[in-house]
């Protein structure tokens, strides 16, 4: 046994923080990419003359960029497969330049329809240290 | 511009039907500096065991903004609402995950208007949107909701 690789199970429980997953920071190229990528093409993320133009600072990233990222996070932790729903509340811009922190941690562990699943309470923040999305998903322990 | 919740609440798009581009998967997971490469990779999703590159959870909403309603869409001046692009904002979305989508597949999209809302005296008005998207057998894939916001104030 000495020299045995013990695989050891990951122990799962409630208030457990999952790891967190870092992104950005968010720069014009990468909202120019993201514009096309994801076909919202809403001009106040990618042309800074129209979003002044409406009123504010500049532009900002888009609401799905950050969602994207809040993806990540999920699926660095389970597969994809397992989410079984999320949802996510805008709550404030994320200005360009920042850098987006995805926190989660397991709520609460259930069974529903024979399945053990987790739900986690996650929200991204900037740098310096606004929360501009906040959600809730369900997945899968397998 | 005040929207007419009346007008526009009940109101259901016509079917669309889309297919996840490969390309596209491939081009949003460098936007978005995914390293997983499930996600860019043919031949690495197909080693953890997916039939081909799956489509990322939120690219959902992205699907259907690559093709928009004729009927509903919030943009439409004529056959939607008109929102003006200066004065909008997301404020929720929500997926219900109920089959995988992968890279090819064909799905059919159709949204219907749920609800119309206010807040602030008109000032802000919520529009609540539902997505249904099913597969080339008619199985219900995924279900989308978002909620946009029209600053009028």
């Amino acid at each position: 046994m000495a020299d045995a690789v013990m695989t050891v199970p990951e122990t799962v429980f409630e208030g457990q923080e999952l790891p967190e997953h870092i992104c950005g920071p968010i720069d014009r190229t990468i909202l120019a990419l993201f514009a096309g990528a994801s076909h919202d093409h809403v001009k106040l993320h990618i042309d800074s003359d129209f979003a002044k133009g409406a009123g504010m600072d500049d532009v900002f990233a888009h609401g799905m960029l950050v969602m994207a990222y809040l993806g990540q996070f999920l699926t660095r932790w389970r597969p994809q497969q397992n989410i079984r729903k999320w949802s996510t509340r805008f709550v404030a811009i994320t200005p360009v330049h920042a850098t987006i922190h995805c926190r989660g941690r397991i709520a609460e562990i259930i069974e529903q329809d024979g399945e053990r699943l987790a739900r986690v309470k996650l929200g991204a923040w900037t740098d310096k240290d606004v929360q501009t999305v906040d959600g809730e998903a369900l997945v899968a322990l397998g | 511009m005040r929207i007419d919740a009346q007008r526009h609440i009940g109101v259901v798009s016509e079917p669309r039907v889309v297919e996840v581009e490969r390309g596209f998967l491939k081009f949003f997971a460098k936007a978005t500096g995914e390293t997983n490469p499930i996600y860019f990779d043919e031949e690495a999703a197909r080693a953890a065991g997916h039939p081909d590159i799956p489509m990322p959870p939120t690219y959902m909403f992205s699907l259907q903004l690559s093709a928009p309603a004729a009927v509903g869409d919030v943009f439409d001046p004529v056959n939607g609402m008109g929102i003006d692009m200066r004065r909008v904002l997301h404020g929720e979305e929500s997926f219900t995950y109920h089959q995988p989508v992968y890279a090819g597949d064909r799905l059919e999209l159709v949204t219907t208007t749920t609800d119309i809302y206010e807040k602030k005296g008109g000032a802000l008005q919520f529009i609540v949107q539902e997505t249904r998207c099913t597969n080339s057998d008619q199985i219900l894939c995924i279900e989308a909701r978002q909620v946009t916001v029209a600053r009028n104030g």
